[in-house]
Protein backbone atom coordinates (compact mmCIF):
# COMPACT_ATOMS: atom_id res chain seq x y z
CA UNK A 1 0.00 0.00 0.00
CA UNK A 2 1.22 3.12 -0.55
CA UNK A 3 -0.01 6.30 1.31
CA UNK A 4 0.23 10.03 -0.84
CA UNK A 5 1.15 13.21 1.66
CA UNK A 6 -0.09 16.11 0.26
CA UNK A 7 3.57 17.87 -0.28
CA UNK A 8 6.31 18.03 -2.48
CA UNK A 9 9.99 16.26 -1.25
CA UNK A 10 11.29 19.74 -2.34
CA UNK A 11 10.24 23.35 -2.89
CA UNK A 12 9.23 23.99 -6.60
CA UNK A 13 9.59 27.37 -7.68
CA UNK A 14 9.14 28.60 -11.62
CA UNK A 15 10.67 32.12 -12.41
CA UNK A 16 8.91 32.50 -15.30
CA UNK A 17 6.02 31.05 -17.98
CA UNK A 18 8.95 29.15 -20.01
CA UNK A 19 6.93 26.14 -22.15
CA UNK A 20 10.70 25.63 -23.88
CA UNK A 21 11.74 24.42 -20.64
CA UNK A 22 8.79 22.29 -20.09
CA UNK A 23 9.40 20.66 -23.52
CA UNK A 24 12.92 19.67 -22.29
CA UNK A 25 11.79 18.84 -18.85
CA UNK A 26 8.96 15.81 -19.95
CA UNK A 27 12.39 13.86 -20.96
CA UNK A 28 12.60 13.26 -16.87
CA UNK A 29 8.69 12.37 -16.66
CA UNK A 30 8.34 9.98 -19.46
CA UNK A 31 11.39 9.81 -20.99
CA UNK A 32 13.74 6.20 -21.23
CA UNK A 33 16.10 7.47 -17.90
CA UNK A 34 13.00 9.50 -16.21
CA UNK A 35 11.19 9.29 -13.09
CA UNK A 36 8.29 7.01 -13.87
CA UNK A 37 11.01 4.46 -15.64
CA UNK A 38 12.52 4.92 -12.81
CA UNK A 39 9.91 4.27 -10.00
CA UNK A 40 8.32 1.40 -12.20
CA UNK A 41 11.79 -0.22 -12.90
CA UNK A 42 12.51 -0.89 -8.81
CA UNK A 43 9.04 -1.33 -7.71
CA UNK A 44 8.71 -4.45 -10.28
CA UNK A 45 12.51 -5.57 -9.62
CA UNK A 46 11.70 -5.88 -5.57
CA UNK A 47 9.55 -8.70 -6.50
CA UNK A 48 11.92 -11.35 -7.02
CA UNK A 49 15.13 -9.39 -5.35
CA UNK A 50 17.48 -10.76 -2.34
CA UNK A 51 15.24 -9.55 0.73
CA UNK A 52 18.60 -8.20 1.60
CA UNK A 53 17.91 -5.41 -0.41
CA UNK A 54 14.09 -5.50 -1.19
CA UNK A 55 13.70 -2.55 1.48
CA UNK A 56 16.37 -0.31 -0.79
CA UNK A 57 14.18 -0.85 -3.80
CA UNK A 58 11.31 -0.18 -2.26
CA UNK A 59 12.26 3.40 -0.66
CA UNK A 60 13.88 4.33 -4.20
CA UNK A 61 11.16 2.92 -5.85
CA UNK A 62 8.67 5.13 -3.44
CA UNK A 63 10.97 8.39 -3.74
CA UNK A 64 11.00 8.58 -7.25
CA UNK A 65 7.49 8.54 -7.29
CA UNK A 66 7.98 11.76 -5.33
CA UNK A 67 10.55 13.32 -8.28
CA UNK A 68 7.79 12.32 -10.43
CA UNK A 69 5.26 14.54 -8.72
CA UNK A 70 8.21 17.66 -8.76
CA UNK A 71 8.64 17.37 -12.92
CA UNK A 72 5.24 17.25 -12.88
CA UNK A 73 4.78 20.80 -10.71
CA UNK A 74 7.68 22.51 -12.59
CA UNK A 75 6.18 21.41 -16.73
CA UNK A 76 2.77 22.75 -15.08
CA UNK A 77 3.76 25.71 -13.15
CA UNK A 78 5.71 26.65 -16.75
CA UNK A 79 2.79 25.90 -19.47
CA UNK A 80 0.03 26.85 -17.33
CA UNK A 81 0.55 30.91 -18.35
CA UNK A 82 1.45 30.00 -21.91
CA UNK A 83 -0.37 31.26 -24.93
CA UNK A 84 -1.73 28.74 -27.87
CA UNK A 85 1.14 30.89 -29.96
CA UNK A 86 3.77 30.44 -26.79
CA UNK A 87 3.33 26.70 -26.94
CA UNK A 88 3.74 26.62 -30.68
CA UNK A 89 6.49 29.04 -30.83
CA UNK A 90 7.95 26.57 -27.96
CA UNK A 91 7.87 23.32 -30.62
CA UNK A 92 4.74 22.35 -28.04
CA UNK A 93 2.13 22.34 -31.01
CA UNK A 94 2.11 18.56 -31.76
CA UNK A 95 1.78 18.74 -28.09
CA UNK A 96 -0.84 20.96 -27.83
CA UNK A 97 -2.98 19.35 -30.58
CA UNK A 98 -2.98 16.10 -28.60
CA UNK A 99 -3.35 17.32 -24.77
CA UNK A 100 -4.25 20.73 -24.76
CA UNK A 101 -2.00 22.02 -21.39
CA UNK A 102 -2.56 18.21 -19.46
CA UNK A 103 0.70 16.51 -18.92
CA UNK A 104 1.78 13.42 -20.66
CA UNK A 105 4.19 10.29 -20.31
CA UNK A 106 6.17 10.94 -23.54
CA UNK A 107 9.79 12.18 -23.67
CA UNK A 108 11.40 15.46 -25.09
CA UNK A 109 10.83 14.33 -28.85
CA UNK A 110 6.99 13.52 -28.07
CA UNK A 111 7.63 9.60 -28.42
CA UNK A 112 5.12 8.26 -25.69
CA UNK A 113 6.62 6.45 -22.68
CA UNK A 114 7.00 2.27 -23.16
CA UNK A 115 7.94 -0.12 -20.47
CA UNK A 116 10.91 -0.92 -23.58
CA UNK A 117 12.94 1.59 -21.43
CA UNK A 118 12.72 -1.01 -18.20
CA UNK A 119 14.53 -3.90 -17.79
CA UNK A 120 14.15 -7.10 -15.16
CA UNK A 121 16.08 -9.73 -16.00
CA UNK A 122 15.83 -11.83 -12.71
CA UNK A 123 19.84 -11.77 -11.77
CA UNK A 124 20.42 -9.40 -9.09
CA UNK A 125 23.65 -8.26 -10.23
CA UNK A 126 22.10 -7.80 -13.18
CA UNK A 127 19.37 -6.27 -12.02
CA UNK A 128 21.17 -3.70 -9.93
CA UNK A 129 23.63 -2.84 -12.88
CA UNK A 130 20.67 -1.65 -14.95
CA UNK A 131 19.98 0.01 -11.84
CA UNK A 132 22.81 1.70 -11.30
CA UNK A 133 23.56 3.04 -15.37
CA UNK A 134 19.44 3.94 -15.01
CA UNK A 135 20.55 6.43 -11.94
CA UNK A 136 23.63 7.83 -13.94
CA UNK A 137 22.09 8.32 -17.14
CA UNK A 138 19.26 10.66 -15.21
CA UNK A 139 21.97 12.42 -13.60
CA UNK A 140 22.94 13.16 -17.03
CA UNK A 141 19.91 14.55 -18.31
CA UNK A 142 19.74 16.40 -15.45
CA UNK A 143 22.80 18.14 -16.07
CA UNK A 144 21.98 18.56 -20.14
CA UNK A 145 18.52 20.62 -18.90
CA UNK A 146 20.60 22.52 -16.47
CA UNK A 147 22.86 23.33 -18.99
CA UNK A 148 20.05 24.26 -21.33
CA UNK A 149 17.64 26.52 -18.53
CA UNK A 150 18.16 29.91 -17.79
CA UNK A 151 15.63 29.65 -15.27
CA UNK A 152 17.32 29.77 -10.88
CA UNK A 153 14.24 28.69 -9.39
CA UNK A 154 13.86 25.70 -12.05
CA UNK A 155 17.51 25.13 -11.53
CA UNK A 156 17.60 24.99 -7.64
CA UNK A 157 15.05 21.87 -8.22
CA UNK A 158 16.81 20.51 -11.01
CA UNK A 159 19.82 20.53 -9.15
CA UNK A 160 18.53 18.72 -5.95
CA UNK A 161 17.27 15.83 -8.47
CA UNK A 162 20.59 15.63 -9.63
CA UNK A 163 21.45 15.37 -6.13
CA UNK A 164 19.08 12.41 -5.70
CA UNK A 165 20.35 10.75 -8.71
CA UNK A 166 23.98 10.63 -7.40
CA UNK A 167 23.02 9.11 -3.81
CA UNK A 168 20.57 6.46 -5.31
CA UNK A 169 23.54 5.16 -7.55
CA UNK A 170 25.53 5.01 -4.44
CA UNK A 171 23.14 3.20 -2.60
CA UNK A 172 22.67 0.78 -5.39
CA UNK A 173 26.41 0.06 -5.75
CA UNK A 174 26.34 -0.65 -2.00
CA UNK A 175 23.50 -3.19 -2.61
CA UNK A 176 25.80 -5.14 -5.42
CA UNK A 177 28.53 -5.15 -2.37
CA UNK A 178 26.16 -6.54 -0.01
CA UNK A 179 25.04 -9.04 -2.20
CA UNK A 180 28.44 -10.01 -3.00
CA UNK A 181 29.39 -10.53 0.56
CA UNK A 182 26.53 -12.77 1.30
CA UNK A 183 27.31 -15.01 -1.66
CA UNK A 184 30.82 -15.06 -0.82
CA UNK A 185 29.31 -16.12 2.92
CA UNK A 186 27.35 -19.26 1.34
CA UNK A 187 30.31 -20.69 -0.21
CA UNK A 188 32.34 -21.08 2.81
CA UNK A 189 29.42 -23.07 4.30
CA UNK B 1 -1.27 30.06 -7.63
CA UNK B 2 -3.38 29.80 -4.69
CA UNK B 3 -2.57 32.06 -2.34
CA UNK B 4 -1.48 31.10 1.35
CA UNK B 5 -0.02 32.66 4.45
CA UNK B 6 3.41 32.75 4.51
CA UNK B 7 3.45 30.85 7.96
CA UNK B 8 2.20 27.36 5.48
CA UNK B 9 5.71 28.17 3.31
CA UNK B 10 7.35 28.38 6.93
CA UNK B 11 6.09 25.31 7.98
CA UNK B 12 5.88 23.36 5.46
CA UNK B 13 9.89 23.80 4.66
CA UNK B 14 10.52 22.60 8.03
CA UNK B 15 8.52 19.09 7.21
CA UNK B 16 10.51 19.35 4.16
CA UNK B 17 13.86 19.92 5.87
CA UNK B 18 13.27 17.34 8.66
CA UNK B 19 11.95 14.81 5.90
CA UNK B 20 14.82 14.82 3.74
CA UNK B 21 16.84 13.80 6.87
CA UNK B 22 14.86 10.85 7.25
CA UNK B 23 14.41 10.41 3.67
CA UNK B 24 18.40 10.11 3.61
CA UNK B 25 18.62 8.15 6.85
CA UNK B 26 16.02 5.65 5.83
CA UNK B 27 18.12 4.57 2.58
CA UNK B 28 21.45 4.89 4.54
CA UNK B 29 20.10 2.41 7.07
CA UNK B 30 18.37 -0.15 4.03
CA UNK B 31 22.46 -0.49 3.16
CA UNK B 32 23.88 -0.19 7.11
CA UNK B 33 21.43 -1.67 9.51
CA UNK B 34 24.11 -1.81 12.04
CA UNK B 35 24.83 1.98 12.37
CA UNK B 36 23.58 2.98 15.93
CA UNK B 37 24.00 6.58 15.35
CA UNK B 38 22.43 6.74 12.10
CA UNK B 39 19.26 5.16 13.77
CA UNK B 40 19.28 7.61 16.73
CA UNK B 41 19.34 10.64 14.53
CA UNK B 42 16.76 8.71 12.63
CA UNK B 43 14.33 8.02 15.71
CA UNK B 44 15.66 11.88 17.03
CA UNK B 45 13.68 13.00 13.63
CA UNK B 46 10.83 10.86 13.91
CA UNK B 47 10.00 13.05 16.88
CA UNK B 48 10.82 15.90 15.09
CA UNK B 49 8.64 15.16 12.23
CA UNK B 50 5.51 14.35 14.38
CA UNK B 51 6.18 17.79 15.93
CA UNK B 52 5.71 19.96 12.91
CA UNK B 53 3.19 17.66 11.34
CA UNK B 54 0.65 18.43 14.07
CA UNK B 55 1.82 22.24 14.12
CA UNK B 56 0.80 22.35 10.31
CA UNK B 57 -2.23 20.26 10.02
CA UNK B 58 -3.66 22.07 12.96
CA UNK B 59 -3.29 25.41 10.70
CA UNK B 60 -3.52 23.84 7.20
CA UNK B 61 -5.51 20.58 7.48
CA UNK B 62 -4.32 17.12 6.49
CA UNK B 63 -1.07 15.92 4.84
CA UNK B 64 -2.05 12.85 4.97
CA UNK B 65 -5.25 10.27 4.26
CA UNK B 66 -6.84 7.03 4.70
CA UNK B 67 -6.65 7.61 8.44
CA UNK B 68 -2.96 8.51 8.95
CA UNK B 69 -4.33 12.16 9.49
CA UNK B 70 -6.95 13.69 11.63
CA UNK B 71 -10.46 15.46 9.75
CA UNK B 72 -11.79 18.27 10.07
CA UNK B 73 -16.04 18.87 9.64
CA UNK B 74 -16.41 19.15 7.07
CA UNK B 75 -14.18 16.54 5.43
CA UNK B 76 -11.03 18.96 4.83
CA UNK B 77 -8.93 16.10 2.97
CA UNK B 78 -9.73 17.00 -0.28
CA UNK B 79 -9.17 20.79 0.23
CA UNK B 80 -6.83 23.28 -2.21
CA UNK B 81 -4.26 23.92 -2.33
CA UNK B 82 -2.62 20.84 -4.02
CA UNK B 83 0.78 20.79 -4.02
CA UNK B 84 1.45 22.21 -7.41
CA UNK B 85 -1.02 25.21 -7.30
CA UNK B 86 1.21 26.63 -4.49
Amino acid sequence: MWIYEKKLQYPVRVSTCNPMLAKFLIEQYGGADGELAAALRYLNQRYTIPDKVIGLLTDIGTEEFAHLEMIATMVYKLTKDATVEQMKAAGLDGHYADHDKALFYHNAAGIPFTTQYIQAKGDPIADLYEDIAAEEKARATYQWIINMSDDPDINDGLRFLREREIIHSQRFREAVEILKEEKGKKKIF
Amino acid sequence: MKQVPAEYYQLMEQLQAVDFVLVELTLYLDTHNDDLEAINQFNHYVKERKRIKKAFESQFGPLQQFGNSYSGHPWNWDDSPWPWQI
